[in-house]
């Protein structure tokens, strides 16, 4: 396959980028962030289901627009730019690509319908300690073959403050089977700790105490439950690096027009060579970073057998040059880029997190190493 | 008219396979392991085994030394298409290339697009017969990255130009048939003042001095120019515009060292590391070294994809942006990183020099040459200079 996207997949681009610069500008983030850490704007929300956003990558049959995660990606990478704030990442990215893996087609209809109409939110609980991990603790009990208990804690949960379901990973406390099943946030039960995060967004620790569950709420059946959330997490990895892009991208831009800007000693700072080769650098990596990423959604939608390793090359390059460039960005902002008046210390900010979700580049390039028998 | 077509490629596709696995011996297929197993023709090329005369004239016949250049030009007249099928083909059987000159990866080009047609008719010819060795004359003792310094002059003398000057950093200057060379024809401007001279290295005043390198090898060469008679029709391109021609074809040399780890498959360093350092628990057992290794090769893959992208961007008609800077850059520095790792990775085994279980000591030698990468060609700082002013318009005050 052809490493350029295509005209739809850029009109789609185009289309992303001319909302978000009229209804997700910089200073939306900014005063969320400064109204209490708000998670959620209503309206933005909107706009983006209009756009159809939220059916991107749901198959026809459910009514989805089918059109792949490449196009999910060159919008992730706008949100990126844009450094929105939206349930994209939870809802759309992560949980109807793990809906979507389900073979209960119950389930599949009814939420793919309350997703893509904006109604509801959705996001994975998974995340136990302090690092990405694919195995669970946290566990089920079953009472007989139609009830269940769930107890445990998970952590982490993005946008758990504003979903409306949880989908939780948890082990049978007998078979050690893992299941995936699907919760409503109100249950009886579940108790949130709602933390800020450095990059303004809450992540919850969520408690499950003796929550009731029945057969119905089952994503997987007892063969599947590990597979789905490995896929899951794999192209999770890809579009919030695909988002990560995003991010870079404006970053770099935004430092090298401070370098034609600003002046000091009597010319422009981008003329001192010591920035030119540093930036250059940078350059450079983001090109390389734009064809792990392309080529990492691709293998997505041709259900690729490679995708475990692209998805773990794309986040750890994304990882290492996002440490890079926003490093260098707020550097070279000089005094400006450590004040809060800034924008460019958020891109410091939201990348830091980024790296750690779904694993930062020291645990995909240890995968990779596996791949690779070594 | 689409269907049919793309009969005639999966056609030619199978014969070319067919003829391929016919006519290329068996020991002209699998990695190049040694420089002796290219043969880069000229008046003093000699072939190294009976299969490699047998190889090149087989495909001399098929006209596929240059299988993509017009066959007025004495190339074969293949399609992209049919060039790239053929470049798979060749891949599959591990096919080596027939024959290996600056005159077809970098004179070529330029020559198609500066030279006249009388002058491309008879010397394309020759590169795609093989019989020409072809090297570059560039650089100067005064003129390394700042080359458009060159001091080499070439006076205009009525029928001849007479060149007199010295050049550095020849690649195989001793062995060479013809030097194309940049010399200065007008002292009024830096840049406006040079000329594209092709010169015969037979001329009388032509000398040569081989420089020996700290891998200990002496793949380059001064090459000294004492009143030298050059015919007025070796000029290519116009009088005082040979920087454009320079330009050109510094972008064709740019991109054959970026890709510089392609022309010799070795083992892959993992593996290397497997052997030497040993294995725990399916892990390589030294964890610094595992990351390093599992780093380098994540940034040589995602390289191959840029390299990828740029062509594919390039079809579809979009510039990518990257430029040939980058890959030179970027390429050499994989490479260059790549042979430091070796050493860490292989020990002391890897600083052995002269004994014969160390192959010579290749892995030392190929550290020590490794150093050149980022200076041939344009010093790293010279390509991301190049980087910053012309891709991301950086201010020069």
């Amino acid at each position: 396959m052809s490493l350029v996207i295509n005209e739809e997949q850029n009109m789609l681009k185009s289309s992303a980028k001319e909302l978000l610069d009229l209804k997700s500008p910089i200073s939306l983030m900014r005063k969320l962030r400064d109204e209490n850490y708000n998670q959620f704007d209503s309206n933005l929300w909107k706009e983006m289901v209009e756009m159809g956003w939220t059916a991107l990558t749901i198959p026809e049959k459910y009514n989805g627009l089918n059109f792949g995660y490449v196009g999910l990606g060159q919008v992730l990478e706008e949100t990126g730019r844009k450094l929105t704030v939206s349930p994209m990442i939870s809802t759309v990215l992560v949980s109807t690509t793990l809906i979507s893996l389900s073979k209960n087609e119950v389930l599949k209809s009814k939420l793919f319908d309350e997703i893509m109409s904006g109604n509801k939110l959705c996001t994975l609980a998974h995340e136990e300690s302090s690092h990405h991990n694919r195995n669970v603790d946290l566990s089920i009990v079953s009472k007989n073959k139609e009830k269940f208990i769930l107890n445990g804690k998970k952590r982490f949960v993005i946008d758990g403050s504003i979903s409306d379901y949880l989908i939780v990973s948890a082990n049978s406390e007998y078979t050690g089977i893992l299941n995936l099943i699907i919760v409503e946030s109100k249950s009886k039960g579940i108790t949130f700790d709602n933390k800020v995060h450095m990059d303004s967004k809450i992540y919850s620790d969520i408690s499950f105490n003796n929550v009731e569950l029945s057969k119905d709420h089952f994503l997987s059946t007892e063969e599947d439950g590990q597979k789905i959330l490995e896929k899951t997490f794999d192209i999770a990895c890809v579009g919030l690096a695909a988002e990560m892009l995003g991010n870079i991208q404006q970053a770099f831009e935004m430092t090298m027009q401070y370098l034609k800007e600003r002046e000091q000693f009597g010319v422009k700072i981008g003329s001192f060579q010591a920035l030119q080769h540093r930036s250059a650098i940078m350059f450079g990596e983001i090109e390389l970073c734009k064809s792990i990423v392309l080529k990492a959604l691709q293998s997505v939608d041709s259900d690729s057998k490679n995708l475990p390793e692209l998805a773990s090359l794309a986040k750890s390059k994304l990882g290492l040059t996002a440490k890079l460039v926003t490093n260098e960005a707020v550097q070279m902002h000089g005094g400006i880029g450590v004040t809060d008046d800034a924008d460019i210390g958020f891109f410091l900010k939201k990348t830091r997190v980024a790296q750690r979700i779904f694993g930062d580049s020291n645990y995909h390039l240890d995968r990779v190493a596996k791949f690779n028998n070594y | 008219m689409e269907t049919q077509l793309k009969v005639d490629l999966t056609d030619f596709r199978l014969e070319t396979r067919k003829w391929l696995e016919e006519n290329c011996p068996m020991s002209m297929r699998g990695p190049v392991t040694d420089a002796k197993q290219l043969y880069w023709g000229g008046r003093k090329g000699k072939f190294n085994s009976e299969d490699q005369k047998v190889w090149f004239e087989r495909m001399l016949e098929k006209k596929w030394i240059v299988p993509y250049w017009e066959t007025k030009y004495g190339g074969g007249g293949l399609s992209s298409v049919q060039n790239n099928i053929l470049n798979q083909e060749m891949q599959r059987l591990g096919c080596r290339k027939p024959h290996i000159n600056f005159g077809i990866s970098m004179l070529g080009p330029a020559l198609l697009k500066f030279a006249t047609e009388d002058q491309k008719i008879y010397y394309l010819n020759q590169i795609c017969r093989g019989e020409i060795r072809w090297v570059q004359g560039y650089s100067e003792p005064n003129a390394g990255s700042d080359l458009a310094n060159l001091q080499t002059k070439a006076e205009d003398k009525g029928d001849h130009f007479l060149v007199t000057g010295s050049k550095v950093w020849t690649s195989y200057g001793d062995k060479g048939d013809f030097i194309f060379c940049l010399v200065r024809t007008s002292s009024e401007s830096k840049h406006t003042g040079i000329s594209f001279l092709l010169i015969d290295m037979s001329s009388e005043g032509i000398s040569t001095r081989p420089i020996k390198l700290i891998s200990g090898k002496s793949p380059f060469t001064e090459t000294f120019f004492d009143s030298v008679k050059v015919p007025k029709k070796n000029l290519v391109g116009t009088l005082n515009d040979g920087w454009t021609i320079a330009k050109y074809l510094l972008t064709h040399e740019r991109q054959m060292i970026g890709g510089i780890g392609e022309t010799e498959k070795k083992m892959a360093l993992s593996e290397v590391a497997i052997e030497s350092i040993g294995i725990t628990n399916g892990l390589l057992s030294n964890d610094s070294i595992r990351s390093k290794i599992a780093n380098l090769e994540m940034n040589e893959k995602i390289f191959e994809l840029t390299i990828q992208r740029a062509l594919d961007e390039q079809k579809a008609g979009n510039n990518s942006g990257a430029v040939s800077s980058f890959f030179k850059y970027y390429g050499t520095e994989l490479a260059m990183q790549k042979e430091e790792l070796r050493l860490e990775v292989n020990g002391f085994n890897s600083t052995e020099w002269t004994s014969e279980e160390s192959n010579n000591g290749v892995y030392a030698r190929y550290f020590c040459r490794s150093k050149g990468h980022s200076i041939e060609g344009g010093t790293h700082e010279v390509q991301l200079n190049i980087i910053a002013k012309r891709v991301l318009g950086l201010p020069s005050k």
